[in-house]
C-alpha cells in the first residue's frame, strides 16, 4: 500500500504506542500537524518549545515510557537544546522529532534553517536526519529503541518538509513494518558478569563498613523492589541520591536519604566513612562527591552501571559491573546467599550504630520563626507533605527550593519525585509538573518552585488549565535567586551582585488567575495549612500558592565547592562546641 | 607532532553515514580528548569506513576515549593497536627548495630514505615517503637544513599485524 511520510509517521508514533505528544506547530513540521487531526494520539498544545521537551520529559519520569515532542525547524528546534542536554545528563528517554527545511533547501541558509542534528549531536544520545521518505518507520523505530534501551536519553529526528508533505512525490512509498533494527554499532549489554557477580559478593562478605550508593539508574531500571531487598537482607543502610529520592523509601529504618552538597549529615558522613561503597546506578557526580581526592579515602568501590563508561571516569571501581541494575542485584542477592551459606560477614553492629547515632545527633533542623521573618520555606515544605497524599507527585526547579524538597519530603514510592539533577535547570517544574499530571492524571501533582525559576516557564499554566492538566504549584517565593544568594553570603563577602527579584512582581496571584488558575498568597504560618488544604479541593484547574517566604534562609548543611565532603558544615545550632 | 608524543593508535570501523566524523570529532573536542592524527576512508565494505586515530595519551586515559567513542551509535567497533600487534604507515608529501651546489646532497638524501621524486620545477623539488611514523619524522628532519617549503602529512592509518589478527 501507498503512503507518505507524513501519514507513517503518526502511524510509527502510534505503533511505538505513543498517546501523547507534546508540541507546537510551524513551517516546516506543518504537514506532520495535518495527519496529526486523524490520529488517536493527544497533542498537547505548549507555550514554548522548551516547555513541550520538559513536559516530555516529566511524563517520561512520572510513566516510565519516552516522551514525545514535535516542533518546527529554527528557533523551534534551538528552544529545545535545553531539554534534550537536560534529558541527556539525567538518562531520560525522550524522543524529539523537529521539522526541517525542504532536502532542497538544506545548506542554503532557508528560512528557519538551522543545522539541527549539528547543534543537538552533543546534548543527545543519537541524532537522525531523514534523508527519504521511506526510512521514517524505522527512523522512529530505532529512535524509540535508543532512547528506551541501555542507558536512557533523548534521541531527535530531523525530518525535512518535503518528506512529510503529501503533495510531494518525493513523501510517496511502500508502506512498510519495520522489522528490528540495523544498529550494528549499538548493543547495550543488559546481562552482568558472573564472574563481577561473585567479586562484589566477596567484597560485601568481607566488608566492614559497607554502604549502598543508589542513584539515578535504579529508577530507570525498575529496579527499587530489587534494591530495598538487597538493602534488607544485607541489613546495610542506604543513600539516595538526587536523582534517585523514591528509589528507596524514606520512612524504611536503613534510609539515610540524599548525600552530597546538600546532603544530610549522615548520608554525606555515611559514605566518607564507608570501606565499600555498593554503587548502584550511580556515577559520581561532582556534586555527591565534594573535592575528589578526599571522598570516601577508605572506600573500595563496587560500580553497577548500564554503561561502562562511567566505570572509572571519575573514581576507580575494585568491581566494574556492567549490566541492568536490577539483575545486577538480583544476581547479587543470588551469589551473597550462597556464600552466607557457609561464611559470615565481619560484626557490623558497631558500624551500624555509628550511623545510627550520626542520624540521631543530626537531624534536618531549621531555626524556629520568628515574628516579622517570612515564612521557613522547610515549615511549608513540611506541611505541604503532611497534607497531601502519600503517592503525590513533587517537581521542583533548581536553587534552594530545590534542596529543601529533596531535603525534607518523605518520598517513599518510586517515580514520586521529578527534578533536573544534571543540568540544573531552572524553570523545569512547571513543564515538567504538567507533563508528569498528563501521564498520571488520577495522581496529585504538585510542583515546588522557586520564584526565579517560575519565572521562566510560567506560561505553561495556560496549557495547563486549557488542556485540563490541574497541576498545584507552591511557589517558594523568597524574592531572590537565593541560591546564588546564599554562595554570595557565604562566599562572597555579602556581596550581592544581580540577585534580588522583589517578591512583589509579578503578582504571582493575579499572574495566576490570568491564565485561569486559582492564585492565593500565604504571607504567615497559620495561613499556611488552610491554603493547602483549599488547593487540594480544587481539581479543575491548576493552582499557584505563592508562599513568603523568609529571604535571608540558607540550606544546611553544605559541602562548600572545592571543599572535602570531610569539611560539610552543619545547621549553626548543630556545630560541634 | 612526532613519534616522541605517547599516543594509542586506535583503528575505529564506523558506519559509513553522512555526519559520522563530526560526531567522533565532536567528541573529541567536547570531552577535551586531544588527536595527534586521524585519517579516515571506506573500507572493503560500502556500509563502513575505517577511522585510524592517533590519541594523545596524556589528555585523557584510553579507556574513556575507548568508552565513550563506543557510545556513539555508528561507531561498531574499536580496536587499540598496540605498536608490537599492528602495522602503520604514514604519506609525506614535502616541497623542498633546492639551492645551488645543494643537488647531489638532496639527490643523496633522497635515495637514503628510499623517498620518491614527484615534482620537479626551478629551484624546487616534491619528494614523497611512506613510512612508520618514525622514519618519516626522520625524513622530515633531513629535509630541513634544505628548506622545506610546503609540507602534508597524512597522519597514521593502521591494520592489525596479521599474525595476530
Ligand atoms: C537556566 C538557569 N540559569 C541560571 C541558573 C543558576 N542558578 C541556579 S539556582 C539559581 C537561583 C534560582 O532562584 P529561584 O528559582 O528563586 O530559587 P531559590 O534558590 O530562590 O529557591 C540560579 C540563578 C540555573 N541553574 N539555570
Ligand atoms: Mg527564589
Amino acid at each position: 500500500m501507498q503512503t507518505n511520510g507524513g501519514k507513517a509517521l503518526m502511524k510509527s508514533l502510534e505503533a511505538e504506542g505513543v498517546e501523547i505528544l507534546f508540541g507546537l506547530p510551524g513551517g516546516a513540521i506543518l504537514p506532520a500537524y495535518d495527519p496529526l487531526i486523524d490520529s488517536s494520539m493527544r497533542h498537547i498544545l505548549v507555550r514554548h518549545e522548551q516547555g513541550a521537551g520538559h513536559m516530555a520529559e516529566g511524563y517520561a519520569h512520572a510513566t516510565g515510557k519516552p516522551g514525545v515532542a514535535m516542533v518546527t525547524s529554527g528557533p523551534a528546534a534551538t528552544n529545545m537544546v535545553t531539554p534534550l542536554a537536560d534529558a541527556m545528563l539525567d538518562s531520560v528517554p525522550l524522543v524529539c522529532i523537529t521539522g526541517q527545511v525542504a532536502s532542497g533547501a538544506i545548506g542554503s541558509d532557508a528560512f528557519q534553517e538551522c543545522d539541527t542534528t549539528g547543534i543537538t549531536m552533543a546534548v543527545t544520545k543519537h541524532n537522525f536526519l531523514v534523508s527519504e521518505a521511506s526510512e521514517i518507520p524505522q527512523v522512529i523505530h530505532d529512535a524509540f529503541h535508543i532512547a528506551t534501551t541501555g542507558r536512557p536519553g533523548p534521541v531527535l529526528v530531523d525530518i525535512p518538509k518535503d518528506l512529510v508533505d503529501p503533495n510531494n512525490p518525493a513523501s510517496q512509498f511502500e508502506d512498510y513494518e519495520p522489522s528490528g533494527h540495523n544498529l550494528p554499532g549499538y548493543n547495550p549489554i543488559i546481562d552482568p558478569d558472573p564472574e563481577r557477580i561473585r567479586e562484589a559478593a566477596e567484597l560485601i562478605l568481607q566488608s566492614e563498613r559497607p554502604i549502598i550508593y543508589s542513584g539515578g539508574g535504579i529508577l530507570k531500571a525498575r529496579a527499587a523492589s530489587q534494591l530495598r531487598e538487597l538493602a534488607e537482607m544485607l541489613d546495610i543502610h542506604v543513600v539516595t541520591t538526587l536523582m534517585n529520592r523514591g528509589g528507596f523509601p524514606d520512612d524504611h529504618p536503613l534510609a539515610l536519604g540524599m548525600p552530597g552538597m546538600h546532603g544530610n549529615y549522615t548520608a554525606v558522613t555515611a559514605l566518607q566513612e564507608a570501606d565499600l561503597l555498593i554503587t548502584l546506578g550511580a556515577r559520581f557526580d561532582d556534586r555527591v562527591t565534594g573535592r575528589l581526592d578526599g571522598f570516601a579515602p577508605d572506600a573500595k568501590i563496587i560500580h553497577a552501571d548500564i554503561d561502562p563508561a562511567e566505570f572509572n571516569k571519575v573514581r576507580f571501581a575494585d568491581v566494574a559491573i556492567q549490566g541492568d541494575v536490577g539483575k545486577t542485584i538480583n544476581e547479587l542477592l543470588n551469589a551473597l546467599n550462597q556464600l552466607h551459606e557457609t561464611r559470615q560477614h565481619p560484626d557490623r553492629s558497631e558500624w551500624k550504630s555509628t550511623v545510627s547515632g550520626w542520624k540521631e545527633r543530626f537531624p534536618l533542623v531549621y531555626d524556629e520563626w520568628e515574628l516579622g521573618e517570612g515564612l521557613k520555606p522547610q515549615y511549608v515544605i513540611e506541611q505541604l507533605r503532611d497534607l497531601t497524599p502519600d503517592d503525590t507527585i513533587v517537581a521542583s526547579g533548581v536553587g534552594q527550593h530545590q534542596m529543601w524538597a529533596s531535603q525534607f519530603w518523605h518520598f517513599n514510592h518510586p517515580y514520586t519525585w521529578i527534578n533536573s539533577g544534571g543540568l540544573g535547570t531552572m524553570g523545569f517544574a512547571v513543564p515538567a509538573a504538567i507533563g508528569a499530571k498528563a501521564g498520571v492524571p488520577d495522581r496529585m501533582v504538585w510542583a515546588i518552585d522557586g520564584d526565579g525559576c517560575f519565572q521562566m516557564t510560567n506560561q505553561e499554566l495556560v496549557t495547563a488549565r486549557i488542556e485540563n492538566l490541574p497541576v498545584k504549584i507552591a511557589i517558594l517565593n523568597n524574592g531572590y535567586l537565593g541560591m546564588v544568594r546564599q554562595w554570595q553570603e557565604l562566599f562572597y563577602d555579602e556581596r550581592y551582585s544581580e540577585v534580588h527579584l522583589q517578591p512583589d512582581l509579578p503578582d504571582y496571584k493575579m499572574l495566576a488567575e490570568s491564565m485561569g488558575c486559582v492564585g492565593i498568597r500565604v504571607e504567615s504560618p497559620e495561613e499556611v495549612q488552610p491554603a493547602i488544604e483549599e488547593a487540594n479541593e480544587v481539581d479543575d484547574r491548576p493552582v499557584v500558592i505563592d508562599f513568603r517566604t523568609e529571604a535571608s534562609e540558607n540550606v544546611y548543611p553544605m559541602v562548600p565547592a572545592g571543599k572535602s565532603n570531610s569539611d560539610v558544615i552543619v545547621h549553626p545550632s548543630q556545630e560541634t562546641p | 607532532m612526532t613519534s616522541s608524543t605517547p599516543s594509542h593508535t586506535l583503528v575505529v570501523r564506523v558506519e559509513n553515514k553522512p555526519g559520522v566524523l563530526a560526531r567522533v570529532a565532536g567528541l573529541f573536542a567536547r570531552r577535551g580528548f586531544n588527536i595527534v592524527s586521524l585519517a579516515v576512508a571506506p573500507t572493503e565494505n560500502v556500509l563502513f569506513s575505517r577511522l585510524t586515530i592517533v590519541v594523545d595519551a596524556e589528555s585523557a586515559p584510553i579507556e574513556q576515549v575507548v568508552k565513550q567513542l563506543d557510545k556513539l551509535i555508528n561507531v561498531v567497533e574499536i580496536q587499540e593497536l598496540a605498536p608490537t600487534e599492528s602495522v602503520t604507515r604514514e604519506l609525506i608529501l614535502a616541497t623542498v627548495q633546492v639551492n645551488d651546489g645543494q643537488e647531489d646532497r638532496i639527490m643523496k638524501n633522497i635515495e637514503n630514505f628510499e623517498a620518491n621524486i614527484l615534482n620537479v620545477g626551478p629551484q624546487r623539488i616534491m619528494v614523497s615517503l611512506s613510512g612508520d611514523v618514525d622514519q618519516v619524522d626522520k625524513f622530515e628532519a633531513s629535509l630541513e637544513e634544505f628548506g622545506i617549503m610546503e609540507i602534508q602529512r597524512t597522519g597514521t592509518i593502521a591494520l592489525p599485524s596479521i599474525s595476530n589478527s
